[in-house]
């Protein structure tokens, strides 16, 4: 990406933000915070051994933020997501929904998956009603619910069909609005789009943009894609692997609506670039570096 | 080049191919039998009597080994009498092909021979009762149980050990037993069957439940569904496909019990018509009901499987076996 600039064009710094953005941050600031995650801990016991997953995890989540976490393979931000969903243990902190602490999964805070997780047994529309039954809707109300929601994301011809006859794409906007029927507070992804190909991932990620703009829903994002991150995100809380540790809260500087073409742009290039220092360098400096090349072809024999 | 295209792990088989092997897997062994039954050269250790000829022990229709035979022959020959005649024939436990099908229907025109037979179809639907309720019964404890197992695992720790014991124990050697508490009509029977498909079906099904997938459960955790519900809308219809499948095997498994189970207490059923008709020795009559209850097994199987199709549109593992 940076060949791309002139090379007299320095980048601005990733922490000036424009007069608009910087509006709203303060908007986004001044609404209630939803999500918060105090001094949140887990450590996995085998055997004698433990190993520190996650250490001291402190941050907090505005309504309708989306806030993306990434950070390298390791860094336990899947079972951050999980820990907040409900689906794992945390050993140590607190985690507030609301001001309220959460123990246990609940259809407060839908999460998707990467693995589509959808029921195959089920039609598309049993699977979005699934949520709503499971909380105490009728089936006729559940129905409704379920064609609207399917609606929203134009897969109402699919209504009948069954998950193995949809294509990844569609499997995970069937994955959304199931989770979103529910109506909760906060919508927990968990690479969602790592199954995906390349065009497909982008199309989804422009429309998982305009369903979060559409509805009053806060997204927690997990992502190791920094590009993926940028571009979704209002803000990105950047781990560092062993143990699992907060390394940064960066306030994205690149204005919304987003559009593919700003992926060039100076704010985004400048924010990719601290993203890179902070995931690489981490990375760089941890024992998985590559060993040298040995030459096993002919010295003749040349590809470039 | 033959090995190379046809010899690939897991590469599957062109439908026209997949056919002609189906139906060679049964003309092979048929075959066989023909070729020992109808080519003389083959086997056929015995002589079948056609005229004694000047031999007093021997009568038109009775068999004899062929060393027998020859050494007659040639007392005949070297005394100038009469000469004894016969034809290579196998032993009368090995009927031909053509007697056994055409066994296979007059054993249901021919009336029983003794007061107390049985015509046997009337045999046959004994036995489809008692598998239908040794399965029924074993299924109606197996099925439950298994599947709380899979999905508790306080209740697998529970039951399984003592399980995994029992099912060790042949299910014939309780007969005794079940003759003394059961009586020796037909419970005894359904009893035995009981025990030899009980638990099997709960370790099998216990197993099937624990290979659903952790994810949907997890999914259906965050979209708000609690223990009962997560029982009954998910894990059960999670399992439906798997569990039907091993349904038909264990399935299976009661007819394997049922020839042993109705030689208990008083002999009936399938299992009275073979040794009846053993014990007049016509044995292509044995060898028809033997076949009838493969033709019986393999016609459920087959048709439980079209009708697991049509139950499950959505299993793949359904349409990629098929």
């Amino acid at each position: 990406m940076n060949q791309m600039l002139p090379p007299a064009q320095r980048l601005p710094s990733y922490l000036e933000q424009s007069e608009t953005v910087r509006a709203r941050f303060d908007r986004l600031k001044a609404r209630e915070v939803i999500l918060e995650v105090r001094h949140l801990e887990k450590t996995f016991r085998q055997g004698a051994r433990e190993t520190v997953a996650l250490h001291d995890i402190v941050f907090s989540t505005h309504r309708r933020e989306f806030l993306c976490i990434i950070g390298p393979s390791g860094c336990g931000k899947s079972t951050l997501a999980r820990i907040i969903a409900g689906l794992d243990e945390r050993t140590g902190g607190e985690v507030l929904l609301a001001g309220n602490p959460v123990n246990g999964p609940g259809p407060d805070r839908g999460m998707v998956f990467q693995g589509y997780t959808l029921f195959p047994w089920l039609t598309v529309k049993k699977n979005v009603m699934f949520g709503p039954e499971a909380n105490g809707h009728s089936r006729l109300e559940a129905e409704r619910q379920a064609m609207q929601w399917l609606a929203l994301v134009g897969l109402e011809k699919f209504a009948e069909a069954y998950p193995h006859q949809l294509s990844g794409g569609m499997k995970q906007r069937v994955a959304i609005v199931r989770a979103l029927a529910n109506q909760p507070r906060i919508l927990l992804m968990d690479e969602p789009f790592g199954a995906l190909d390349a065009q497909t991932r982008c199309r989804m990620q422009a429309h998982l943009l305009e369903i979060w703009r559409q509805i009053d829903i806060t997204i927690i994002f997990i992502t190791h894609d920094l590009e993926e991150a940028i571009f979704l995100a209002d803000r990105i809380l950047v781990l560092s692997a062993h143990p699992g540790q907060v390394q940064e809260l960066i306030e994205v500087p690149v204005s919304r609506p987003r559009s593919a073409e700003q992926l060039i742009s100076p704010e985004f290039l400048a924010t990719k670039a601290r993203l890179e220092e902070l995931i690489y360098q981490a990375k760089h400096d941890s024992e998985d570096s590559y060993p040298p090349m040995i030459r096993l072809a002919d010295v003749n024999d040349n590809v470039d | 080049m033959l090995v190379g295209r046809w010899f690939q792990i897991s590469r599957p088989v062109p439908p026209r191919a997949k056919f002609v092997l189906g139906v060679l897997s049964f003309v092979l062994p048929i075959g066989l039998w023909c070729l020992v039954s109808y080519v003389p050269a083959v086997w056929h250790p015995q002589v079948l009597i056609t005229e004694p000829g000047s031999v007093s022990y021997l009568q038109p229709g009775m068999r004899m080994d062929k060393g027998a035979f020859d050494g007659a022959l040639a007392d005949a020959i070297s005394t100038h009498k009469a000469l004894p005649q016969g034809v290579p024939s196998n032993p009368i436990y090995l009927p031909a092909p053509h007697e056994v099908a055409q066994a296979l229907y007059s054993a249901f025109t021919t009336a029983p021979e003794t007061r107390d037979g049985q015509w046997l179809h009337e045999s046959l639907w004994h036995s489809i009762q008692i598998i239908f309720w040794g399965f029924f019964i074993s299924s109606l404890i197996g099925v439950p149980l298994g599947v709380l197992a899979g999905a508790y695992a306080p209740v697998a720790r529970l039951t399984e050990p003592f399980i995994e014991f029992f099912r060790y124990l042949p299910a014939p050697a309780f007969g005794a037993l079940a003759v003394a508490i059961l009586g020796i009509y037909d419970g005894p029977k359904i009893a035995i069957i009981v025990i030899g498909t009980l638990f099997q079906q709960v370790l099998i099904v216990a197993n099937t439940t624990r290979k659903l997938d952790a994810a949907l459960v997890e999914a259906a955790l965050t979209l708000g569904a609690r223990n009962s519900q997560l029982l009954r809308r998910v894990v059960v219809p999670g399992i439906l496909p798997d569990l039907y499948r091993d349904q038909r095997i264990l399935l299976g498994w009661a007819w394997t019990y049922l020839i042993v189970a109705e030689l208990i207490g008083t002999t009936s059923g399938i299992t009275f018509f073979i040794t009846q008709q053993a014990r007049f020795q016509h044995f292509a009559n044995v060898y028809a009901a033997i076949a009838m209850i493969g033709l019986l097994g393999l016609g459920t199987d087959m048709a439980l499987g079209l009708a697991g199709r049509r139950l499950f549109p959505w299993d793949r593992n359904l349409v990629k076996a098929e």
